[in-house]
């Protein structure tokens, strides 16, 4: 049962004079179909669109080509009947009155959809207990910390039962525990909510490979692979996910040469650490050579299991990073 | 089913209303301690009103007599609510948008945004009309500005006054639509509405001595006829010599005739606006000011 579809999807943007003019592309020919009960990842780099499909996925912003249905309705015509059926998570934003406590905000947007006062309340003293934010309950929002800021958020999100929850990147800059925590309560909500839907957007490759049954990544506005997580992963299985960690390498970009899709980054030593899909092992001796040459030295290579990243690698030609 | 699902809808807006009233009161009343905030309440609108009153006494020669005074007392008054209601609608929408990045969320539930915004804004009704008592009040104790209790008009000042209220609250949701597609900055705009107001509704002095042109003009803005009401209802001899003609009746009936024409008006533009605003991904843009 399709919860979610959109069909040949594009947005454009006018582009500010000062940043040049001209048009963005944010979305291009976004075609995808969410079913029920699915955790379903939208996975991309800053700027790629993720946020766009979500705000017009959550009526906020008009596309300019294509169709998107939520719940089975127009999210251009019907946007009122999207919105019965909804509701959103952001991260990484400071969302909240910062007046009011934890629970009179809470209680507060409960009443935006007509959620009876006692049972609302009881409702948010549940959730307020599960996100571990109980005893800040009276609180005003101004003095909570990010991580518990995005906690509440998560409990607007959710505490109207929504048939269908957007979360764009909702453990954006969270520490491990409050990441955990939210990761946590996703999974259970599906697993005892079977019949609604999460989209998830996020850069984060560990937590779409955690929490999602598919995902679409997406880059430059356009999608270039959607698959379950296991399916991703076999794109890279015939290759070899290698990371080489070096010091003394003056030229990395003739690692890349070599390997066309290398990636690196310098680490706290000073060393820097390669990540390379190999489509033949037999070229790990002429890098060996190259670093040699260079006067370089290697630290250590490693073979890994594939991962996302490497899928992500491998599609685009570049990491996340 | 028809009538239950109205019954449901009014419902709901109520309740949106009723819980966007009590957060716009939690807004303007919070930001002090409460002794601090009545003292602000009482302070505040005797010496905006005080400054005028100086400049009347300095141009007069010393008096505060005169119909003149009655008539520029009581429509500097009530002008506050015309400020206030058109600042307090337009300020919703930027204060949810720029300070708590909320409107987000307002937008996509499932409640009337109108009932919202409306909601919002009745704090400010509810403290300009303290402000607006306690400065008719101080006029009259300490001013002789010449409201007799016995002689107030009461059934035309009330039909006025709502009607008058309603009026400004429809101009307010057209300047809220287009505060969606305005940055923070864009607040100027409703202070240049509320400036045109002052100017040309007859608040200081009668139209007759605008302009032809302006004194046309004055004759299409409801608000015109909202202040010859409310004056002529408070004190009966304070009129605007142009207006004269029109009995209380014919000011009520283009009242209510002008306000409706207003909020279909005000309703197209909102309509307008939100959608060139989901158009142009505007609804929760941040602008950064």
């Amino acid at each position: 049962m399709t919860s979610v579809k959109t069909v040949h999807l594009s947005r454009t943007f006018k582009a500010k004079k000062k940043d040049g003019g001209g048009i963005v592309q944010a979305l291009r020919d976004v075609s995808i179909e969410i079913n029920k009960g699915e955790i379903f990842g939208v996975l991309g780099p800053n700027g790629a669109g993720k946020s766009t499909l979500i705000k017009i996925l959550c009526t906020l912003l008009l596309p300019t080509e294509g169709k998107a249905y939520v719940a089975g309705y127009d999210v251009s015509r019907d946007y009122r009947k999207v919105q019965e059926k909804i509701n959103m998570v952001s991260g990484g934003e400071t969302s909240g009155y910062g007046l009011l406590t934890v629970r009179e905000n809470l209680w507060m947007f409960s009443q935006m959809y007509n959620i009876p006062s006692k049972a609302a309340k009881e409702n948010i003293d549940r959730l307020l207990k599960e996100f571990d934010l109980y005893e800040k309950r009276n609180e005003r929002v101004r003095t909570l910390s990010t991580g518990m800021r995005q906690k509440m958020n998560m409990i607007r999100g959710f505490m109207t039962d929504p048939e269908i929850i957007f979360l764009d990147e909702p453990t954006l800059g969270l520490d491990v525990g409050a990441s955990r925590i939210i990761r946590n309560f996703i999974t259970e909500w599906i697993r005892e909510h079977p019949e609604r839907t999460v989209l998830l957007t996020t850069h984060y490759m560990a937590e779409a490979e955690e929490l999602c049954d598919r995902i679409a990544i997406i880059d430059n506005g356009r999608v270039i692979a959607l698959e379950t997580p296991e399916n991703l992963k076999k794109l890279v299985t015939t290759e070899f996910p290698f990371t080489m960690v070096a010091t003394g390498v003056g030229h990395p970009e003739r690692v890349r040469e070599l390997v066309g899709n290398a990636t690196w980054k310098e680490n706290d030593e000073g060393a820097l650490k390669f990540s390379m899909i190999l489509e033949d092992e037999s070229i790990i001796a002429d890098l060996v050579s190259m670093i040699v040459e260079e006067k370089g030295k290697i630290i250590h290579i490693t073979k890994r299991e594939p991962t996302l990243e490497d899928v992500f690698i491998k599609l685009v030609g570049r990491g996340l990073d | 089913m028809a009538v239950e699902q109205i019954k449901n809808t009014l419902s709901r807006n109520f309740i949106t209303f009723k819980t966007a009233a009590w957060l716009g009161w939690q807004m303007d009343s919070n930001w002090a301690d409460p002794f601090l905030f009545i003292i602000y309440t009482i302070v505040k609108p005797i010496s905006a009103t005080f400054i005028l009153v100086m400049m009347y006494v300095v141009v007069s020669g010393g008096s505060t007599a005169g119909s003149l005074f009655g008539f520029m007392y009581v429509g500097n008054a009530f002008y506050m609510y015309i400020f206030q209601i058109l600042f307090g609608v337009t300020w919703v929408i930027h204060d949810d948008r720029e300070h708590f990045q909320t409107i987000r969320y307002i937008y996509i539930a499932p409640s009337s945004f109108y009932a919202y915004v409306l909601g919002r804004s009745m704090s400010k009704l509810i403290l300009t009309t303290v402000s607006v008592a306690i400065t008719l009040a101080f006029g009259i104790l300490f001013l002789g500005v010449p409201i007799g209790l016995g002689t107030v008009n009461i059934p035309m000042f009330l039909a006025v006054f709502f009607i008058g209220l309603a009026s400004i609250v429809v101009f307010g949701l057209a300047l809220a639509g287009i505060s969606f597609l305005t940055a923070e900055h864009g607040m100027g705009m409703n202070e240049g509405l509320a400036g045109i107001f002052y100017l040309f509704a007859g608040v200081l002095y009668p139209i007759g001595t605008l302009p032809a042109w302006g004194a046309a003009f004055s004759k299409i803005i409801p608000l015109t006829y909202w202040l010859e009401g409310i004056r002529r209802s408070l004190i009966p001899t304070s009129t605007d010599p142009t207006l004269a003609a029109y009995s209380s009746g014919f000011l009520v009936y283009l009242m209510i005739i002008s306000t409706i024409i207003f909020l279909i008006l005000s309703i197209g533009i909102f309509r307008g606006a939100e959608h060139l605003a989901r158009k142009q991904g505007k609804v929760d843009m941040l602008t950064s000011y």
